[in-house]
C-alpha cells in the first residue's frame, strides 16, 4: 500500500491526511496531559519525533536481521533506548522542561504512534522512506500539540510562549479563563478543534 | 503529590478520585476513548487492567528495589520495565485465551495493548519516582486501576445515553466524547482538596 507512494507523499502523509493526532486518534496522554502552555508542547513534540525518526531508521536498517516471531519486544528495547537517551539528555540540558513534562518523558516509549509507525511502515519499507515517514509524522504530531498548547495557553493564561520566549501577552486586561489550562479544558479545546476538523473535512470531500 | 508518609486511606482517595488517572492525570486515554461504547467491554477492560497494573506495580518494585538500585542500573529502567510489563501481559493474554474464551474475544485487540497502555508502565514508574514503600505502592496502583475502571464505566454509560441525543453533525463522534469527558473531568475536579489533598 505504501510502496506506490512517492517519497513526497509519504512525508506529507503524516501531517495531512495520516496525522496521527487529528485523524488517526493515537497519541492522546500526552497530548492532552503536555498542552497546558505552548512551550512544554512544541518540547513534547520535538522529544517524541526524535525517538520516531531514530526508532524508524534504526529498525529499517535491521529489518532484515528481526525475525517477525520476536518483532515487537526488539521494537521496544530499540524505542526504549532512545527514550533514555532523550530522557537523560533533556534532565542535563532542559531542566526546567524536563519537571514540566515529568513522568511523559519515560513514556514516549508506550506512545502508540512510535510503536505503530515501527511496526506499520518501517519494518517493511527501506532506510530513506523510512526516515522520511518519522519526519513526517513526528512533524504532524508536533504541529497538532503546539497548535492544541497556544490554544489552551492563549484562553487560560492570556500567553503564548515558544522556546521560551513569550510571543504574545494579553496583558492585564484579559480576564483568563484558567479551566483552560487545567485538566478539563484539555479535553474540551481538543473536542472543539476535532468538531472544526470534521466540520471541514467533510466540506473538503463533498467537493 | 504522593509521598510515603501519608496513611494507606489518604493515598487510596487520592489516586482513585482526586488525582484520577484518566479524568486528571491524563493517562491511559487510547483505551479510554476506544474501548468505551459498551458497558460490559469497558468493566472488563477495568477488570483487566486492575490484575495487570497490581501484578506489573509489585514486579517492578521488587526489580527495582534489588536489582536496579543495588547495582546503580537506574537510568535502565524504562528499558527494564517496560520488558516486564510486556511479558506479564503476553501471560495474561496467553490465560485468558485459553480459559475465557469468551472475555476474550470481547477485548479483542485491545488485550495485547494494555502493553502500551501508559497507565500500566506510568504507575510503576511514578511507585518509585514518588519513593513509596512496598505495600504502599500496591495500595497506591489498586486505587489507581480502581479510578481507571470506575472512570471508564461510568463514561460508557454516559456515552450510551449520548448515542440516542441529537449531537449536531459536527460534534457526531469523537469530539461530543471529549466535551463528555470534559464535563466527566470537571465533575471529578470537584474532589480537589478534599481532606486536604
Amino acid at each position: 500500500m505504501a510502496r506506490g507512494k512517492s517519497a513526497r507523499q509519504v512525508f506529507l502523509a503524516g501531517i495531512v491526511e495520516e496525522n496521527p493526532i487529528l485523524v488517526l486518534m493515537i497519541g492522546l496522554c500526552p497530548l492532552l496531559a503536555v498542552s497546558s502552555n505552548a512551550n512544554d508542547a512544541l518540547g513534547m513534540g520535538l522529544a517524541a519525533s526524535f525517538v520516531l525518526v531514530a526508532s524508524n531508521l534504526l529498525v529499517s536498517l535491521l529489518r532484515k536481521l528481526i525475525p517477525a516471531s520476536v518483532r515487537i519486544p526488539i521494537f521496544i528495547v530499540i524505542v526504549a533506548t532512545f527514550v533514555t537517551l532523550v530522557d537523560l539528555l533533556m534532565h542535563a540540558y532542559q531542566p526546567e522542561l524536563y519537571k514540566n513534562l515529568g513522568v511523559f518523558v519515560p513514556l514516549i516509549v508506550v506512545n502508540c504512534i512510535i510503536l505503530g509507525r515501527a511496526e506499520g511502515f518501517a519494518y517493511h519499507n527501506g532506510v530513506p522512506r523510512s526516515v522520511l515517514d518519522g519526519l513526517g509524522m513526528g512533524l504532524g504530531f508536533t504541529i497538532a500539540i503546539t497548535i492544541l498548547g497556544a490554544m489552551r495557553e492563549i484562553l487560560g493564561n492570556g500567553t503564548v510562549t515558544l522556546l521560551n520566549t513569550e510571543l504574545v501577552n494579553l496583558g492585564a486586561g484579559y480576564p483568563p479563563a484558567l479551566v483552560f489550562i487545567m485538566p478539563p479544558g484539555g479535553f474540551l479545546a481538543i473536542g472543539f478543534l476535532m468538531a472544526l476538523k470534521q466540520k471541514f473535512w467533510k466540506r473538503g470531500q463533498g467537493r | 503529590m504522593i509521598t510515603n508518609e501519608m496513611s494507606v486511606f489518604m493515598i487510596l482517595v487520592s489516586s482513585l478520585l482526586v488525582n484520577n488517572i484518566l479524568l486528571i492525570r491524563f493517562l491511559a486515554l487510547c483505551s479510554f476513548f476506544g474501548l468505551s461504547t459498551k458497558v460490559e467491554t469497558s468493566l472488563s477492560m477495568g477488570l483487566a487492567v486492575i490484575f495487570v497494573m497490581v501484578n506489573a506495580s509489585a514486579v517492578t518494585w521488587l526489580l527495582h528495589r534489588f536489582l536496579l538500585a543495588p547495582l546503580h542500573l537506574e537510568y535502565l529502567r524504562t528499558i527494564a520495565f517496560i520488558l516486564v510489563i510486556a511479558a506479564l501481559v503476553q501471560f495474561e493474554e496467553m490465560y485468558i485465551r485459553k480459559n475465557f474464551k469468551e472475555l476474550y474475544t470481547a477485548l479483542g485487540i485491545y488485550l495485547p495493548l494494555i502493553t502500551t497502555n501508559c497507565a500500566v508502565l506510568g504507575v510503576a514508574i511514578l511507585n518509585i519516582d514518588y519513593r513509596l514503600g512496598f505495600i504502599k505502592s500496591i495500595v497506591y496502583t489498586l486505587g489507581v486501576s480502581l479510578g481507571y475502571t470506575l472512570a471508564i464505566v461510568l463514561f460508557a454509560s454516559v456515552r450510551d445515553r449520548v448515542f440516542l441525543a441529537p449531537v449536531p453533525r459536527a460534534f457526531q463522534g469523537y469530539p461530543i466524547a471529549f466535551i463528555t469527558a470534559s464535563l466527566m473531568s470537571l465533575a471529578f475536579m470537584g474532589f480537589a482538596h478534599l481532606f486536604g489533598l
